[in-house]
C-alpha cells in the first residue's frame, strides 16, 4: 500500500478553549476524490486548514504526502493546490493576471490558456476580480488551485454559489484530476456533489468522523429501501410497527419530523398494504407516500440530525 | 500519458526558483498600487499638490533659514511620499488582503509567507522610486537644487524610513479590522504629516512637539531627508530612532500579526 496522500490521526483544534475538531481521523489516497461532508460548523474547514498549513493543530498528527504541513511547508507547498472557501483572490487585478501570477510560482505550471478555456474563464479574463460574480470567482480560485499541477488538491466547497453549468465544468475537472492521479480532498454540504464525485465520503459532525465509506457503502449500510410517509403528526409508532410486522421482517418506524415518518427494514409490497390499511382504520390520510432507495441525504440527515443549527 | 492512470507523478517539477517568485510578487504588488486610482492619488498626486502648495502659496509664511522655499520643503514632501506608500497604502492593502483571504491563499503557494512579505516590501520600494522621480522632476522644475552629496544619504534615509513604516503598516494591518485600518492609516498620516516633523521641521513645531517629533519615525525621516538634501549629512539621531522603531514595530508585527 503506498503512503496515503493525506493522513490525519487524532486531530484536535480548539478555538478559545472550545474543540472544533475533536479527535478526527482521515485518510485520503492518490487518484481518489475524498469528500468531507458535514453540516456548517462541523469542523470541515478547520480540518482542511490544518492540512494546508494554515492552522497549527493543538493535538494529533497531520501528514500530507508523508510531510508535516508546517515543518515541511517549503517542500510541500509546490505539490499542494488550495482553494479556500472565502476565495483569497486579490480584488484589484484582472482575472487573467491573477491566474498568470499564480502560475509564475511554479516551475512547470499548466498552460494558463488551456485551463482558462476548460473553466470558461475567457469570458471574464479582463474583468477585475472585484467585479466577478460568486461563481466566476469560484472558477478562478479553482484554476489557481490546480495551475501548479498539484499532487494533492484541497478544495473547500468548490461549487458553492455556482450555476449548474459551472458546477459541471468544475466536476469534470475534478474527475480529470483524479484520473491523472491527484488526490482531491473536497468539503461540501451538497449531497449531489458528494454522490456524483466522491470515491470516498467522510461524514464529519462536531469535529469527529461519524461515518465513512463509498457512497454505495453508506447508503447500503442500512436497508436498501425506505418508505417515507407524510401524515398527521403524533401517530402511535408502537402499534404501527406491530401492524407492519410480517413473518419475514419487522420494519422500524420513526417520526423524523412532526408528521414526517420513515419506515426502514424489509419494506415490501405487504408493508405498504398494511400501512395504508392501518391509516384507513384510523381515518388518517397520507399526503405523501413514497418508497425508494435511501439517498446520501437520508443517511446524512439520519446521522447528523434534522434540527437546524 | 501514463499507462496506469492512478500512478502519481514520479517527480513533481516543484516551485519556480525563489528569485523568480519574489520578482513576480514584487511586480504584482507594485502594479496593484500604481494601477489603483485612489492609491495613485494618495501616493503621487497628493505629495505633488502639497509641494506646489507649500512653495507657491506665500500666505503660508515660514522662516526658511535662508533657503529657497523649494529647497526648504522638497525633502519633507519626499518623506511624506515615502510614508504614504510604506505606511498608509501598505496598511490598507494588507488589511483588505488579510480580510479577503489573499494572504492565506498566497501563503499556501510556493511563494510562502516570507516570499509574500519580501514581495510586498520590494513592491513598496519600486513605487517609492516612481514617486521620488515624479516629485523630484516636479521640484526640479520649480527650482529645486539639492546637495549632490545628499542623494546617496537620502537613499539610506528612505530605506530606513520604509523599514520602520512598513513594520508599522503590517502591525496595524495584522491586528485591526480592515475598516479600522482604513481610518487609522489615513488619520495617522495626516497628523504625522502636519505635526510629526515631516513637512515642517521639528524645530518649527509648537511647544513640546519640537522634542516629541524628533522621537517619532516621521520626524526622524523628515529630519534625515532635510539634512541629506540641504547639508549633505545624515543625522545619527535619526538613524538611531528609525532603527529602534523598526526593531520594536517589526517585533510587534511578527508576534501579533494574525493571518486569519
Amino acid at each position: 500500500m503506498p503512503t496515503p496522500a493525506v493522513e490525519i490521526a487524532g486531530l484536535v483544534k480548539r478555538y478559545d478553549g472550545r474543540a472544533v475538531v475533536d479527535g478526527l481521523d482521515l485518510v485520503a489516497h492518490q487518484g481518489r476524490v475524498t469528500a468531507v461532508l458535514g453540516p456548517n460548523g462541523a469542523g470541515k474547514t478547520t480540518t482542511i486548514e490544518c492540512c494546508e498549513g494554515l492552522r497549527r493543530p493543538d493535538d494529533g498528527v497531520v501528514r500530507v504526502l508523508g510531510l508535516d504541513p508546517l515543518a515541511d511547508a517549503h517542500e510541500l507547498r509546490p505539490q499542494v493546490g488550495v482553494m479556500l472557501q472565502d476565495g483569497g483572490l486579490p480584488t484589484g487585478v484582472r482575472a487573467a493576471e491573477m491566474l498568470e501570477h499564480v502560475a509564475r510560482m511554479y516551475a512547470d505550471p499548466r498552460p494558463v490558456d488551456e485551463l482558462s478555456e476548460r473553466l470558461g474563464l475567457g469570458a471574464f479574463a479582463r474583468t477585475t476580480v472585484r467585479r466577478l460574480s460568486g461563481g466566476q470567482r469560484q472558477r478562478l480560485a479553482l484554476a489557481a488551485a490546480v495551475v501548479g499541477r498539484p499532487r494533492v488538491a484541497f478544495l473547500d466547497e468548490p461549487s458553492a454559489g455556482m450555476d449548474p453549468q459551472s458546477r459541471h465544468a468544475v466536476w469534470d475537472l475534478v474527475r480529470e484530476l483524479r484520473d491523472e492521479g491527484v488526490a482531491v480532498v473536497l468539503t461540501t454540504h451538497l449531497m449531489d456533489e458528494a454522490e456524483d464525485l466522491a470515491d470516498h465520503v467522510v461524514v464529519v459532525d462536531h469535529g469527529v468522523v461519524i461515518a465513512e465509506g463509498s457512497v454505495r457503502d453508506l447508503v447500503a449500510s442500512a436497508d436498501d429501501r425506505t418508505l417515507r410517509l407524510d401524515a398527521t403528526p403524533g401517530l402511535d409508532l408502537a402499534t404501527l410497527a406491530v401492524a407492519l410486522r410480517t413473518s419475514g421482517s419487522a420494519p422500524e418506524v420513526n417520526e423524523i419530523a412532526p408528521g414526517s415518518y420513515t419506515v426502514v427494514g424489509g419494506v415490501d409490497a405487504r408493508t405498504v398494504a398494511a400501512l395504508t390499511a392501518w391509516l384507513a382504520e384510523r381515518d388518517v390520510l397520507a399526503t405523501r407516500l413514497t418508497v425508494g432507495r435511501r439517498t446520501l441525504e437520508d443517511v446524512f440527515l439520519d446521522l447528523t440530525g434534522r434540527t437546524l443549527r | 500519458m501514463s499507462t496506469d492512470e492512478h500512478a502519481p507523478r514520479a517527480v513533481h517539477a516543484g516551485a519556480a526558483p525563489a528569485r523568480r517568485r519574489v520578482v513576480a510578487q514584487t511586480r504584482f504588488e507594485a502594479r496593484a498600487i500604481l494601477r489603483n486610482g485612489e492609491q495613485l492619488l494618495v501616493t503621487v498626486v497628493v505629495p505633488v499638490l502639497a509641494l506646489v502648495g507649500l512653495v507657491k502659496v506665500e500666505a503660508f509664511d515660514v522662516d526658511t533659514a535662508g533657503l529657497s522655499r523649494i529647497d526648504f520643503f522638497t525633502p519633507g514632501v519626499l518623506a511624506l511620499a515615502v510614508m504614504t506608500t510604506s505606511f498608509t497604502s501598505q496598511a490598507i492593502a494588507s488589511a483588505f488582503d488579510r480580510r479577503n483571504g489573499v494572504l492565506r491563499l498566497h501563503s499556501t503557494t510556493p511563494l510562502g509567507r516570507r516570499g509574500l512579505l519580501t514581495g510586498k516590501v520590494l513592491g513598496v520600494l519600486v513605487v517609492e522610486v516612481v514617486q521620488i522621480v515624479v516629485i523630484g522632476v516636479a521640484a526640479f522644475a520649480l527650482g529645486w537644487r539639492p546637495d549632490a552629496r545628499g542623494v546617496l544619504l537620502s537613499v539610506v534615509a528612505v530605506v530606513l524610513g520604509t523599514a520602520a513604516f512598513t513594520s508599522l503598516a503590517l502591525l496595524v494591518a495584522g491586528t485591526l479590522r480592515a475598516e479600522a485600518v482604513l481610518a487609522v492609516a489615513n488619520l495617522a498620516l495626516l497628523l504625522l504629516a502636519v505635526a510629526g516633523g515631516v513637512l515642517v521641521p521639528a524645530d518649527r513645531l509648537p511647544g513640546p512637539m519640537q522634542h516629541i517629533a524628533l522621537l517619532l519615525p516621521s520626524g526622524a525621516l523628515g529630519e534625515a531627508m532635510r539634512a541629506a538634501f540641504q547639508t549633505g549629512t545624515l543625522p545619527p539621531w535619526s538613524v538611531v530612532v528609525l532603527v529602534a522603531w523598526t526593531a520594536a514595530l517589526g517585533w510587534g508585527a511578527a508576534r501579533l500579526f494574525r493571518w486569519h
